[in-house]
C-alpha cells in the first residue's frame, strides 16, 4: 500500500479521506491556503503544505504547486477530492508524468466524459439512453428550430461547455427557440468562451437519480445502487439520498447495466457516477458521468456498508476490487442534508463570520439500530470566509428503513446548533418534515414548488403552537424562578404572547394555569386555559419539565400533553431558544417564533401599550466612529445585498468594514476614499425597492 | 394615600385629590423588600408639591433604615407652581434624602413620562436612569422655553427623549420599548443588584457549568493586530447562560459596562470594546466606566476588567474637553476600589490606559492575560519611530527594528515576570479561571485610610 498520500482539497472532503487513509494507516499530507491556515484538515493531516493566497486559483488550483508539495513531502499518490483539481485531465496527466498517482480515473476517462456533447456521443454509442436530441454542432438559429422541430417540443438548450445552470433555455415555441439559441450562445461564449450549443429534450419535473460505479484497472466493474438527489436549489443538491424511494429493481438494475456499459466504454477506472433523469413513467436518459467523488457518497457508503474512498485508494495502488456485483447489497435506507452557511429567509444569500457556536449531534449509532454521520471541516471558532464552498457539514443518518432514516434526521437536525453565521438547518427540517418529502414524492422542482415565494419559515399548524407556547411558558419560568426567593407572590396565571415569523409575525396570545413543584426550577405543572378541546388536549395540569445543555446551547423538554397516537408529537422536544430582551425566540424544526411571556395581570394591561414610532435610518449609512475613509467597496447605482461590504472606515489604526443593513441600490455615495470623517456622518445613501 | 395638598391661592382651594399625584408604598420584587413611589401625570401633571415630596421622603428614609433599593417611577412635569417656595423646598428634601441614600441602597429612576425642572434632579442623583421611548422626556427647560430663550426649535423628542439621553448626553443608562417591558427588564435588572451596602447581591442557582469550554475563544483575537473583534463575544461566553445586563450600551460604546453572573454570583464588567474606536480610553468612555466602577465598588460588587487598549484618544477635542481630568476618574475610581477586581488582558495594554485599567498597580486581585496580550508603553510601530529616529529614512532598518520590537515585547510574558500579571491563561479556559478568580476573593478585606472621603477629579 502507498506510504503517504497528499490530499489536493479542503474542508470535510479533506477530512473525511484523511480520516480513512488514517485507518489504513497511510501518512496524510494536507495543503492550505492563507484562509486555511488554522483548519481542521490541516490540523487532521501528518504534515501540512503551504499553498498561496486564499483565492482557489492561486492556491488549490495550483497544479504545479501541489505537484511540487508531492515531491517535497515524499507522496505516492494525490487525492483530489471534488471539485478543484479533481476532474481535470491536465493534472492527472502532469501527475503521471511526475511518477506520482492520481487517485481517481485515467486522463483519457476523464477528458471524455467531461465535454458534454463528447460524452453524450459515447454513451450513444455503448446503448445508454439518451436524451432525444441532437448532438452535433448547431451552426444557426434556423438549423435549431428544424432539430427542435424533430425532437418535438419543449426543448432545452444547452451550452456544451456548461454548468450550473448558465447558458440553458428551455423552448416551448419555433419563437422561443429562435430567441432562446442565441441567448444562450451568447452566455455560453460570456460564460465559458465557447460558443457551441446543443438541442434535446426538455423532461418537465424529472427526478434526478445517479448510479455510482466503482472499477479496477483489470476490467472489474460494479454498481453501489443509486442515490436520488432530486431536492435541488438552483441546480445545487440539498438533500440527498440512497436508495431512491422511486426506482423500482428492474429500473435499477437496467440503470446500473447502462452506467456500467458506459462506465466499461472508456475503460473506467476508480469510482464514479452516471447521472440521470428519470421522468415519470421510470424512463431514464444519461445526463453525464461525474469521474470523481461525488459530494453525497456517503448515503451509498451508509446503504452498502463500503468506504468508497479506501476503495479509490486500493484500485489506485493497483489493487483488484475483492468483490463483485453480487456481493453488494443495499441495506436501509440513508439521507444525507447538506449543511450550508446561508440566510434560508433571504434568497439563500451566503453567510460568513465566526462560528461562535458549532456542536453537532454526535455521530453514534442509536437504540433503534439507526445511525447518525456528520463529515464536517470546521470547528466551533473557525471563520467562514468568502473565498469557498458554503457548505459546513454534511449530516447524514441511516435507518432500517426509510421512515427510521427520516426520523433520525429530523431528531439529529434538532441537536444540530450552529451560532455566529446564518445556516440552512431551519429549511433542512422544513424539507425533511414536510409530508410531500415523507411520501418520497420528489422531482427537481420540489423546492420551487413547496416554497413559491422562498422559504418563509415553517409554519405551526394549531396543536403545534399549544406545544410551542407552553415550551416558551415553562422556559421562561424555569429562569425567573431562578431569582425568585420566596414560595408567595408566584404568579398562577401566565399569557404567552406568540408571533409567528412565517406568518408575518401575526400575534397570539395562550392563556395557562400553573402550579410549581416546590424547589424545583425545571419542572412545571401547567393547564392551558381557557380549555380548548383540541385534539386530545388532556383537560388536566400537564407535566412539562425542561432542561438546558449549556455546552451545546439546545434544550430539552418533556411534554405529556397529547394521547397517545392522537398527535404525532414527540413527548421529548429538542430546540434551541435565545433571549432577545425582554422576548424569547424559539426555534424548533424549521419554525421560528417569538413570545413576551407574562403574569395574566401583566398582559391585561398590554391593550394600552402605544406602538413606538422609529425613526427610520435605514436608507442611510452613517459612520459609527470618527476616523478616515480608507476604502470604498462600491460604486453608485450599485445593488447590495444585505451584510455586503460597502467601505472600510480605518480609526485608531483599525480597520472597520461597515456593511449593508438590507438589500437596496446605492442612491450617492457622500466621500471619497481618504476623507476623515467624524462620528453620524452620513457616508452613502440608499434606495430599496418596494 | 389620604394625603393632599394646603393650597389656598390660584384656585386650587377645595380642589383635591388624594395621593396629591403620588403614590407611595413598599413591596417585594421575586421575595425581595423594595421601596417604590410613582408618580401620576394625571394628577396636576405629576408635579411636585410639599406634601407629595413628604411622601416621597418617607419611603426614602424607610428605605434607608430598612437597608432596601428605592425606586422611582417618575412621571412628573415639576414643581407644584401654585405652591411656590414650598414645592422648592419639598424638592430639596427629596434632594437630600437621594444624596443621603447613595451608597447606602442602589436607587433607580425610571422615567414613564415627560420629567421636566426639578423632576430630572432627583433620577439624576440616583444610580441607575432609564427611560420608555416615545412616551418620556427629560429636561431642565422644555421646548417652549428653550425658543425663547435661545431661539432654538427643537421638538421635545429631540430635546429630551429616550435617543437623546441614551446616545447623546448619557443621562439615561437604557430605554424599553414600552411600560411594561420597561418594567419586566427593571425586575430583571434588580436581580443583579444587593439591597444594600451591607448585602450581597442575591446568588443564583447556577446550572451553566463552571468549566464550561469555550472553543472559539481561542480564535477571538484575529491575526491582524489592526482588526477589530467583538469583545462582547468574550463577555456572552464567560457569562453564566450568555447572560449580559448592558448598560449605557449606545453612549461611548468604545467601553462596554454591565452586570453578568460568574458561577451565580453577580459581577460587573467593564470592557474596552475594540470595534469603535479600536476600544481606546476618551472623555465620554472614562466617565462612563469611572461611575459604574464606583456604583459597583460601594455596594461590594466584584469587577471584572476585559482590556484591550490601545491608549488614550489624542487631539484637540480631547485635550480642551479635559481628557487629563476625565481619565484621571477612571484611575481614581480602579485606584480606590477595594471591591474583589479581576482583570484580563486579551490583546493590548499599552502606556497610561494599562494602568488604568485595574492593574496590578491599582490593586488588582488577580490580573490574568491571554497568550496574545501585549503590554507596553506604546506599539511597535510607534516606538521604533522615536526609539530609532534617526534610522526613519531607512525603511528596511526600521522593519527590522519592528519586528524586534514585536519579538521581545508583544507578549505577556515579560510583565508576568516582573509580577504584574499572575498567569497567562488558556482562552478556552478563561471562564473557569475567571470563575476561580472570583470564589477566592469572596471574603475579601481590603481597608483604605481613614478618611471622610477622597476627593475624585469630578
Amino acid at each position: 500500500m502507498f506510504k503517504k498520500i497528499l490530499i489536493a482539497n479542503r474542508g470535510e472532503i479533506a477530512c473525511r479521506i484523511i480520516n480513512t487513509a488514517k485507518k489504513m494507516n497511510i501518512q496524510t499530507v494536507a495543503v492550505y491556503s492563507d484562509a486555511d491556515r488554522f483548519a481542521e484538515h490541516v490540523r487532521l493531516a501528518d504534515e501540512s503544505v503551504y499553498l498561496g493566497p486564499s483565492l482557489a486559483k492561486e492556491s488549490y488550483l495550483k497544479k504545479d504547486l501541489i505537484i511540487k508539495a508531492c515531491k517535497d513531502t515524499g507522496c505516492e499518490a494525490v487525492h483530489p477530492g471534488y471539485g478543484f483539481l479533481s476532474e481535470n485531465a491536465d493534472f492527472a496527466d502532469e501527475l503521471d508524468k511526475s511518477g506520482i498517482v492520481f487517485i481517481g480515473p485515467s486522463k483519457t476517462a476523464i477528458a471524455s466524459m467531461g465535454d458534454k456533447i463528447e460524452s453524450k456521443k459515447i454513451a450513444k454509442s455503448a446503448e445508454v439512453n439518451t436524451i432525444p436530441g441532437y448532438i452535433g454542432v448547431i451552426e444557426d438559429k434556423e438549423k435549431a428550430i428544424k432539430i427542435a422541430d424533430q425532437i418535438g417540443y419543449p426543448v432545452m438548450i444547452k451550452a456544451s461547455a456548461g454548468g450550473g445552470g448558465k447558458g440553458m433555455r428551455v423552448a416551448f415555441s419555433k419563437n422561443e427557440v429562435a430567441d432562446g439559441f442565441e441567448r444562450a450562445t451568447s452566455e455560453a461564449i460570456n460564460s465559458f468562451g465557447d460558443k457551441r450549443v446543443f438541442i434535446e429534450k426538455f423532461i418537465i419535473n424529472p427526478r434526478h437519480i445517479e448510479i455510482q460505479v466503482l472499477a479496477d484497472t483489470f476490467g472489474n466493474i460494479v454498481y453501489l445502487g443509486e442515490r436520488e438527489c432530486s431536492i435541488q436549489r438552483r441546480n445545487q443538491k440539498v438533500v440527498e439520498e440512497a436508495p431512491s424511494p422511486f426506482l423500482d429493481k428492474k429500473t435499477r438494475e437496467s440503470m446500473g447495466e447502462q452506467a456500467i456499459k458506459l462506465s466499461k466504454s472508456v475503460s473506467y477506472s476508480s469510482a464514479g457516477t452516471v447521472e440521470f433523469i428519470v421522468d415519470k413513467d421510470k424512463n431514464f436518459f444519461f445526463l453525464e458521468m461525474n469521474t470523481r467523488l461525488q459530494v453525497e457518497h456517503p448515503v451509498t457508503e451508509l446503504v452498502t456498508g463500503i468506504d468508497l474512498v479506501e476503495q479509490m485508494i486500493r484500485i489506485a495502488f493497483g489493487e483488484k476490487l475483492n468483490f463483485t456485483q453480487k456481493d453488494v447489497v443495499l441495506i436501509g435506507s440513508a439521507i444525507e442534508s447538506r449543511i450550508y452557511a446561508e440566510n434560508p429567509y433571504k434568497g439563500f444569500l451566503p453567510s460568513i463570520g465566526r462560528l461562535t457556536k458549532y456542536s453537532p449531534p454526535e455521530e453514534r449509532k442509536h437504540d433503534d439500530n439507526s445511525i447518525t454521520r456528520n463529515d464536517t471541516g470546521v470547528r466551533e471558532g473557525d471563520e467562514v470566509s468568502m473565498f469557498y464552498d458554503p457548505m459546513l457539514a454534511k449530516l447524514c443518518t441511516w435507518g432500517e428503513t426509510r421512515e427510521i432514516a427520516i426520523n433520525r434526521m429530523e431528531s439529529s437536525l434538532d441537536q444540530f446548533s450552529i451560532e455566529g453565521i446564518d445556516h440552512n438547518i431551519p429549511f433542512l427540517s422544513a424539507i425533511i418534515g414536510s409530508q410531500r418529502f415523507k411520501l418520497g414524492n420528489l422531482t427537481t422542482a420540489f423546492i420551487d414548488e413547496e416554497y413559491p415565494e422562498g422559504f418563509k419559515g415553517q409554519s405551526p399548524n394549531e396543536n403545534e403552537e399549544w406545544v410551542l407556547s407552553a415550551l416558551f411558558l415553562v422556559f421562561h419560568l424555569s429562569q425567573i424562578s431562578k431569582d425568585f426567593h420566596a414560595e408567595e407572590g408566584f404568579s398562577s396565571e401566565w399569557e404567552v404572547q406568540m408571533q409567528d415569523k412565517s406568518k408575518a409575525n401575526l400575534l397570539n396570545t395562550f392563556s395557562y394555569q400553573i402550579k410549581r413543584s416546590s424547589n424545583k426550577n425545571n419542572e412545571f405543572y401547567i393547564k392551558p386555559k381557557p380549555l380548548k378541546k383540541i385534539n386530545g388536549i388532556i383537560e388536566d395540569y400537564i407535566k412539562v419539565t425542561v432542561e438546558t445543555n449549556y455546552l451545546t446551547k439546545i434544550i430539552t423538554s418533556n411534554i405529556n400533553l397529547f394521547k397517545d397516537g392522537i398527535i404525532k408529537f414527540p413527548s421529548k422536544i429538542d430546540y434551541k431558544i435565545k433571549y432577545i430582551n425582554p422576548s424569547i425566540e424559539l426555534n424548533y424544526r424549521g419554525m421560528t417564533l417569538n413570545a413576551f411571556v407574562i403574569p395574566k395581570h401583566v398582559s391585561s394591561l398590554s391593550k394600552y401599550m402605544k406602538p413606538i414610532k422609529l425613526i427610520d435610518k435605514s436608507n442611510l449609512l452613517i459612520c459609527p466612529m470618527p476616523g478616515k475613509l480608507i476604502k470604498i467597496m462600491v460604486n453608485e447605482q450599485d445593488s447590495v445585498e444585505e451584510g455586503q461590504s460597502l467601505c472600510v472606515v480605518e480609526a485608531m489604526k483599525m480597520e472597520n468594514t461597515l456593511v449593508a443593513q438590507k438589500q437596496g441600490q446605492i442612491k450617492a455615495i457622500k466621500f471619497n476614499e481618504g476623507d476623515t470623517l467624524s462620528v453620524d456622518q452620513v457616508i452613502m445613501e440608499f434606495e430599496f425597492n418596494k | 394615600m389620604f394625603v393632599v395638598h394646603r393650597i389656598r391661592d390660584f384656585g386650587m382651594d377645595g380642589k383635591t385629590i388624594p395621593g396629591d399625584g403620588v403614590i407611595t408604598g413598599s413591596g417585594k420584587i421575586n421575595g425581595r423588600l423594595i421601596y417604590v413611589y410613582a408618580q401620576d401625570f394625571t394628577v396636576f401633571g405629576g408635579s411636585l408639591s410639599a406634601p407629595h415630596a413628604a411622601k416621597i421622603v418617607k419611603i426614602m428614609t424607610l428605605a434607608i433604615q430598612n437597608r432596601a433599593p428605592i425606586i422611582g417611577l417618575n412621571d412628573s412635569g415639576g414643581a407644584r407652581i401654585q405652591e411656590g417656595v414650598e414645592s422648592l423646598g419639598g424638592y430639596a428634601d427629596v434632594f437630600l434624602q437621594n444624596a443621603l441614600a447613595s451608597g447606602v441602597v442602589p436607587q433607580i429612576s425610571m422615567i414613564m413620562g415627560p420629567c421636566a425642572g426639578g423632576a430630572v434632579y432627583s433620577p439624576a442623583m440616583t444610580d441607575f436612569t432609564f427611560m420608555v421611548k416615545g412616551t418620556s422626556y427629560m429636561f431642565v427647560t422644555g421646548p417652549d422655553v428653550v425658543k425663547t430663550v435661545t431661539s432654538e426649535e427643537v421638538t421635545a423628542e429631540e430635546l429630551g427623549g429616550a435617543e437623546t439621553h441614551t446616545t447623546i448626553s448619557s443621562v439615561a443608562d437604557g430605554s424599553f420599548n414600552n411600560d411594561i417591558e420597561a418594567l419586566i427588564e427593571l425586575r430583571r435588572f434588580l436581580t443583579f443588584l444587593p439591597s444594600s451596602n451591607e448585602n450581597i447581591a442575591p446568588i443564583r442557582k447556577n446550572e451553566d457549568p463552571k468549566t464550561r469550554i469555550a472553543p472559539a475563544l481561542d480564535t477571538l483575537i484575529p491575526e491582524n493586530p489592526n482588526l477589530p473583534y467583538d469583545m462582547k463575544e468574550l463577555i456572552l461566553t464567560v457569562a453564566d447562560q450568555n447572560e449580559f445586563f448592558e448598560l449605557q450600551e449606545n453612549y461611548a460604546k468604545n467601553i462596554l459596562i454591565g452586570f453578568i453572573r460568574l458561577d451565580g454570583q453577580s459581577i460587573g464588567v467593564v470592557a474596552n470594546q475594540p470595534m469603535i474606536l479600536a476600544g481606546c480610553l476618551d472623555i465620554d468612555s472614562s466617565r462612563k466606566a469611572a461611575r459604574f466602577v464606583r456604583f459597583c465598588d460601594a455596594f461590594d460588587i466584584p469587577i471584572l476588567t476585559l482590556v484591550d487598549v490601545p491608549g488614550f484618544m489624542p487631539g484637540t477635542a480631547q485635550e480642551y474637553g479635559g481628557i487629563i481630568k476625565h481619565g484621571a476618574k477612571l484611575l481614581f475610581a480602579y485606584a480606590e476600589a477595594t471591591t474583589p477586581k479581576v482583570t484580563l488582558i486579551t490583546r493590548k495594554a499599552y502606556g497610561g490606559a494599562y494602568d488604568v485599567m485595574s492593574s496590578k498597580h491599582l490593586r488588582g486581585d488577580a490580573n490574568y492575560a491571554w497568550p496574545t496580550a501585549e503590554i507596553a508603553v506604546m506599539g511597535a510601530k510607534g516606538a521604533v519611530e522615536i526609539l530609532y529616529r534617526n534610522e526613519l529614512n531607512d525603511p528596511e532598518k526600521i522593519q527590522k527594528r519592528t519586528t524586534d520590537y514585536e519579538e521581545r515585547f508583544a507578549n505577556p510574558f515579560i510583565a508576568a515576570e516582573r509580577g504584574f500579571l499572575d498567569d497567562v491563561i488558556i482562552p478556552n479556559n478563561s471562564r473557569y479561571r475567571l470563575i476561580q478568580a472570583f470564589s477566592k476573593l469572596k471574603n475579601k478585606i481590603q481597608i483604605n485610610p481613614k478618611k471622610k472621603f477622597g476627593n475624585i477629579p469630578l
